[in-house]
């Protein structure tokens, strides 16, 4: 691993719910200027790994360390100046329209005697724009559809204007074409403007096809990392998911595509 | 980004468009509130006109003095309809940040517990130890903070999960419904009689150490409030979303709790377990001003409006009959949630 360059890494992290040890002890560096997808079983503890990194959950052994700094000794403001965090299941309140939520999104830019300002005002836009969501901006959240609900939070996180953004399963609940639309744009955030993205994705060929570098997590350890190309393959899938499959190569970029193979289809054709 | 400029605009006046209708829900309640005080002020057994009210209440500062008129308004209407207005407030406050930090409609301290606190332990006051008013104003505030602390205790599992909180607070709420239940079983029928007076809420008897003690809580526990409330807007989007920003989720939760939970418990002191205000003043402040924003400051002045309209209907609804302003608001309260229930089928959920 070449952690020099890492602005975010975990240290032989340990996170356990009360006595049950999820994560026994991961090391990890996030790729900057990068899309990193972590993958896993469900139970795998891949969500927990990213709310660690996050400082949602807080260690029971090692630490986080953000720009070099252990991330649970600073003050989280300053955290949230830096890194922005898209968690599972995020409560609209009623009746609040989008470009009040996205505009929460300026908390930590905000304090008792700086309340709202113009910089305020152009992040929100920008956040609206790259999201598109800018035509719906004064539209109840109550009254959109599922794709369009979850561009919005995506829109509040982009609203904090960070250099490192985690999202918890940013695709779940969305179908396909909303899928591939969220992917290619935290692919932008990555390309074009430079930030540090990692994403907890359940769908493995749109995590192959859009990492850079992909994390596969058994039993909350990194069981392979790199480039999907690079490390994905029928035994990968077999050892993280339990799943017997095909890997071929994906029509539209290359990538690494998986086929599912299942009890009905176990052919010798199928397993050869 | 060439749009990006354009959408900033649009942006500014958006929020300067939200934050103009919330002006205008505080306006509109404001001239509400001072014209059921006025119709308080004037109208009663002994009618004063607008302008002898107006005397009467500069008469400390003109000195022209109408013993009469002075003693009606000043000493019997302006007591009751200023402690109405500041317990009014206080419980529209209370349950507005109560629902907004469980992020639930039915968690307001009626609901979950803290009157249910006062109540016992005011009964208790009132059957076995035969205490009366500040002591048993007393009373009933410590045993609103007493079911808070327990509901804290019991409620939390590193950091107070909202859901918690409720359940654990309803569940006090029952045990503490029977307590009180049992104590009237067991006591004489004329401190029961005083007791279900206290119980049902009311303003019949106001002393100015009621006044002077509401006042002074509220003075330090309202600006308290709303300055933490800076971080209740992160914790309305659920904890981790919160924490996300930047909030400190259980130091904000803590504080705004104890706040909220003290407002209610000197209010409930004052003028007894008021039904319902806690409960309708936020959803009506919000439906009002209509910007899904949290509308703490309306919140405010519709548990006032509430509280004292309620005060003034209860005094003359029944000619020769003083009601109790909580037999009021219960009916207006009890109305209000069935009309939210009938909203469900249509909306698919409350709140």
């Amino acid at each position: 691993m070449s952690d020099a360059s890492a602005r975010l890494m975990a240290e032989r992290l340990r996170l356990s719910y009360g006595e049950r040890v999820v994560v026994p002890g991961l090391d990890l560096a996030v790729r900057p200027g990068a899309l990193t997808v972590i993958v896993g079983a469900n139970a795998s503890g891949k969500s927990t790994v990213l709310r660690g990194l996050a400082r949602l959950h807080a260690p029971a052994g090692g630490r986080v360390l953000l720009d070099g700094k252990a991330i649970s000794t600073m003050r989280t403001e300053d955290v949230a100046r830096v890194l922005g965090v898209l968690p599972q299941a995020p409560v609209a309140p009623e009746g609040i329209v989008v470009a009040d939520l996205v505009g929460r999104g300026r908390y930590p830019h905000q304090g008792w005697f700086r309340r709202w300002t113009e910089a305020d005002e152009a992040a929100v836009a920008g956040a609206l724009v790259a999201t598109g969501m800018a035509e719906l901006a004064d539209r109840p959240v109550d009254a959109l559809s599922g794709g369009q609900r979850q561009r919005v939070w995506i829109a509040m996180a982009l609203a904090q204007e960070t250099d490192l953004l985690l999202l918890d399963e940013p695709t779940t609940f969305l179908d396909i074409s909303h899928q591939v639309e969220v992917l290619d744009l935290l692919t932008d955030l990555v390309r074009s403007r430079g930030r540090t993205v990692v994403a907890v994705l359940h769908d493995l060929n749109l995590a192959c096809r859009y990492a850079d570098h992909l994390v596969a997590v058994r039993d909350g350890q990194v069981f392979a990392e790199g480039r999907p190309g690079a490390i994905v393959s029928a035994e990968l899938v077999e050892r993280v998911f339990s799943l017997a499959a095909q890997v071929i190569p994906d029509p539209v970029s290359g990538t690494p595509m998986i086929v599912p193979i299942g009890r009905h289809y176990r052919t010798p054709r199928a397993m050869s | 980004m060439a749009g990006s400029a354009s959408i900033a605009i649009e942006v500014g006046r958006l929020r300067r468009r939200l934050g103009r209708r919330s002006g205008l829900a505080v306006a509109g309640l404001a001239a509400a509130l001072l014209a059921v005080l006025a119709l308080g002020l004037t109208s009663g057994d002994y009618p004063v006109t607008a302008s002898e009210v107006a005397a009467a209440l500069l008469s400390p500062l003109s000195g022209a003095a109408l013993p009469g008129i002075d003693f009606i308004v000043l000493e019997v209407r302006l007591p009751r309809a200023a402690l109405a207005l500041l317990a009014g407030a206080a419980f529209g406050l209370s349950g507005a940040i109560f629902q907004a930090l469980l992020r639930n409609p039915l968690a307001s301290p009626d609901i979950v517990g803290i009157a249910q606190g006062a109540s016992t332990a005011a009964v208790f006051c009132i059957v076995v130890l035969g205490w009366s008013g500040l002591a048993l104003a007393g009373g009933a505030l410590g045993g609103a903070v007493l079911t808070a602390a327990a509901i804290h205790v019991l409620a939390w599992r590193e950091g107070l999960s909202p859901y918690r909180v409720v359940l654990v607070g309803i569940a006090l709420a029952a045990m503490l419904s029977a307590a009180t239940s049992y104590l009237l079983t067991r006591a004489r029928i004329q401190d029961v009689q005083e007791a279900l007076g206290w119980l049902v809420g009311s303003l019949n008897a106001t002393s100015g150490g009621e006044i002077a003690t509401l006042l002074a809580a509220m003075a330090l526990l309202v600006p308290t409030a709303l300055i933490l409330a800076r971080g209740l807007a992160p914790l309305q989007l659920g904890d981790d979303a919160a924490r996300a920003v930047g909030a400190r989720v259980t130091v904000t939760r803590s504080g705004l709790l104890g706040c909220a939970v003290a407002l209610s418990a000197f209010a409930t002191a004052a003028v007894g377990p008021v039904a319902f205000v806690a409960f309708v003043s936020g959803p009506i402040a919000r439906r009002l001003a209509g910007t899904g924003r949290l509308e703490l400051l309306p919140s405010m002045l519709v548990g006032a409006l509430v509280l004292t309209g309620a005060d003034v209907v209860a005094q003359h609804a029944l000619p020769g009959a003083d009601l109790p302003a909580g037999v009021v608001t219960g009916l207006f309260g009890g109305a209000f949630l069935l009309l939210l229930l009938g909203r469900v089928g249509r909306a698919g959920q409350v709140d």
